[in-house]
């Protein structure tokens, strides 16, 4: 089990030609994932690490069924590339690309909700589930099979924190990574909701960092909603030096939220537990299993 | 990209909303003679970045030329709230009867533009905002449909106006969203845009930030991202022209890494076990020899750093190119301050190996790798 994808999921991969596509399809294929198309405009016809690629979206659709997207996209033609996927009827977009423009990235999401297709990213390392589907960059190896769901916002923070789970013999359900832009997808809210049904996931770690207000509304849905699996949180950024704003605008709209504190006390108000060091998740997770 | 007022104000006349007359000045003899067709009495505004310029005496006020002088004087090459302020606005002091607050913002949780709009426009809307939230007029706005006329009609009502003042009004509210539409902003404000006793609207001060990841597309805001003084200092500038972004702290532990996420986590880590961290400086994602070169040049180059921590986690950045280019910048540097390095994750084994042969301290651990930095940065005094 675990969510969203799994072993069967048929993946097609946009820019597959691309230095950074053509390697993670490589190492996604190691893994094990199902990948059956690439896409990238102009190259149709060629074949990458023997996956066939296509000039559109579309012809790939009709040709070997692809129903879940991962984009290795230049950011400046994501949006155009997310678009194509969603009206050829992909349901899942993994967004790896970073740097896309946010007023293109509000347009790809209002796109998506319209036709029902969920976006992961942009600028997310991916989703795996270990075992049966890596759909990301992250490195395969780090990541056990297991009962504990993930889920952050940052890419490579994931990583550290999943490898100290699997250290410590807690295996992961489903790692996901709704990526580090201010305007994202899938939220940290709809994966709880995804991993609430998900009978594989026992417990699930949340990783969130300063900025924003994600958290907060977060720990707003859980005080709101009874749920009953267990949630650790990490906080990144406790340290960090106070950003120079700028206009009343975000004070306005978020009110006095995006401190490591402020994000804390609020997970910790609704009951969850914040490790203060990445390493210190393990332990906690323990404790509340083990009880 | 942060914007000055007077960078701000330029894009709001190009879209014919009323600012005060004015005249950019950078030097206190007052030579520009444009200055000579401003009516007095003047406001005189110190050209900075952050928020709240009027309470730290960023603003002044002058009646004459000569008090103009002074002002000029006192302001330049001052520092108000750590910036140096090297350009000053001088503008026609305006009388108003009201004073409001229009705003276009990003939304995280509604993914999508937000206008704000206030009849208690000022300083204090911040403060407004949480005595009086009622009197904060938001609404999200339909990516797909934009801002409509009708729409900010709406909201313009609700501030209290009608006929002729509720169509400008409206008006302005609208171009607003062109401007963020036209030029890619995350955040554009008027705040105070004024009613005039003669029932105009002026925009008295405004703040536009331009989305980083947009300037492509925007040439000429690009170019001058990278000037001077705007919002960061040269070192800052070198990093963010090659992608890195580079923030000077004040302790003596270098650290670089990869992802913004985890060099947080790592300067909280270097703080939990007592240490203190130098800088900020994030690699970003599939990090180049040449970024990581330049990334331990600017770190190594901060006399204050007594070790280098160097945190890896490989994903789309691989982890012997990240060895080579370690051991590649030591040789060509022959810098003797310490490195310790953390690597996991795509080609890690490959990575671990250069470094051991060229004997730099490697670890697996984040944890480990901080506390023995630490130890050497203690053993370095």
């Amino acid at each position: 089990m675990g969510i969203l994808i799994d072993g069967n999921t048929r993946v097609l991969v946009q820019g597959i030609t691309g230095v950074q596509g053509s390697l993670h399809t490589q190492f996604m294929l190691s893994y094990g994932t199902k990948i059956v198309a690439g896409v990238s405009p102009g190259k149709g016809g060629q074949m990458v690490q023997n996956i066939p690629v296509f000039n559109t979206v579309k012809e790939a659709k009709k040709k070997y069924l692809p129903n879940t997207s991962i984009l290795f996209v230049p950011a400046q033609f994501a949006a155009k590339a997310t678009r194509e996927a969603i009206d050829s009827g992909i349901k899942i977009i993994v967004i790896i690309t970073e740097h896309i423009p946010i007023r293109d990235t509000i347009q790809i999401i209002a796109h998506a909700s319209q036709n029902d297709a969920i976006v992961i990213g942009p600028n997310s390392p991916g989703i795996i589930n270990p075992k049966s589907c890596k759909l990301g960059i992250m490195p395969g190896h780090i990541f056990k099979l297991g009962n504990v769901g993930l889920i952050s916002r940052s890419g490579t923070l994931t990583y550290e924190i999943a490898y100290g789970l699997t250290q410590k013999n807690l295996g992961q359900s489903t790692c996901v990574g709704i990526g580090g832009d201010p305007i994202t997808g899938i939220s940290y809210i709809d994966c709880l909701k995804l991993f609430r049904d998900d009978t594989q996931t026992k417990a699930i770690v949340l990783i969130g960092e300063i900025g924003g207000n994600l958290e907060e509304k977060t720990a707003d849905f859980l005080k709101n909603n009874s749920y009953s699996k267990p949630i650790v949180a990490y906080i990144a950024g406790r340290t960090a030096p106070a950003e120079k704003r700028m206009g009343h605008a975000g004070a306005i709209i978020m009110g006095r939220t995006g401190t490591a504190e402020h994000k804390i006390k609020a997970f910790n108000d609704v009951g969850i537990q914040t490790a203060e060091k990445p390493g210190d998740i393990a332990k906690l997770l323990r404790q509340i299993i083990d009880k | 990209m942060k914007l000055y007022e007077y960078e701000a104000k330029y894009i709001l006349t190009k879209y014919g909303i009323l600012v005060p007359k004015g005249v950019l000045v950078n030097d206190h003899i007052l030579q520009n003679k444009s200055v000579n067709e401003l009516k007095l009495p003047f406001a005189i505004k110190s050209q900075i970045l952050v928020s709240g310029r009027l309470k730290a005496g960023g603003i002044l006020f002058s009646n004459s030329i000569k008090q103009t002088k002074e002002c000029l004087q006192k302001l330049l090459g001052s520092k108000i709230k750590n910036e140096i302020v090297d350009r000053v606005l001088i503008e026609e002091k305006i009388n108003f009867i009201k004073e409001l607050y229009f705003g276009i913002a990003i939304d995280r949780n509604q993914q999508s533009y937000v206008s704000i709009a206030s009849e208690m426009g000022g300083i204090d809307i911040e403060q407004t905002s949480i005595d009086f939230p009622k009197k904060i007029i938001k609404l999200t706005i339909n990516p797909k449909k934009g801002l409509q006329f009708s729409d900010a009609k709406k909201i313009c009502t609700k501030l209290g106006y009608a006929g002729i003042s509720l169509k400008s009004l409206a008006n302005i509210l609208v171009k607003l969203f062109q401007i963020v539409e036209d030029y890619d902003i995350e955040l554009v404000e008027i705040n105070p845009l004024v009613e005039t006793t003669n029932g105009n609207f002026v925009a008295l001060d405004s703040r536009i930030i331009i989305d980083d990841n947009a300037l492509y597309r925007h040439s000429e805001y690009r170019k001058k991202s990278f000037e001077l003084g705007r919002e960061l200092g040269s070192i800052e500038i070198e990093a963010k022209k090659v992608g890195l972004v580079y923030l000077k702290l004040d302790g003596e532990i270098g650290i670089i890494g990869n992802g913004a996420g985890l060099v947080l986590a790592t300067l909280d880590i270097v703080t939990y076990y007592g240490g203190k961290p130098a800088n900020f400086l994030d690699l970003g994602g599939g990090a180049s020899v040449e970024q990581i070169t330049l990334s331990m040049k600017i770190v190594l180059n901060d006399i204050q750093v007594k070790v280098l921590f160097v945190n890896i986690l490989g994903g789309l950045t691989r982890c012997d190119d990240v060895a080579n280019a370690i051991i590649a910048t030591i040789t060509e540097t022959k810098v003797t301050t310490p490195v310790i390095v953390r690597l996991l994750g795509t080609n890690e084994e490959q990575g671990r190996k250069i470094l051991i042969e060229n004997a730099v301290e490697v670890f697996n651990n984040m944890e480990d790798a901080a506390i023995r930095a630490i130890e050497i940065s203690r053993k370095q005094n």
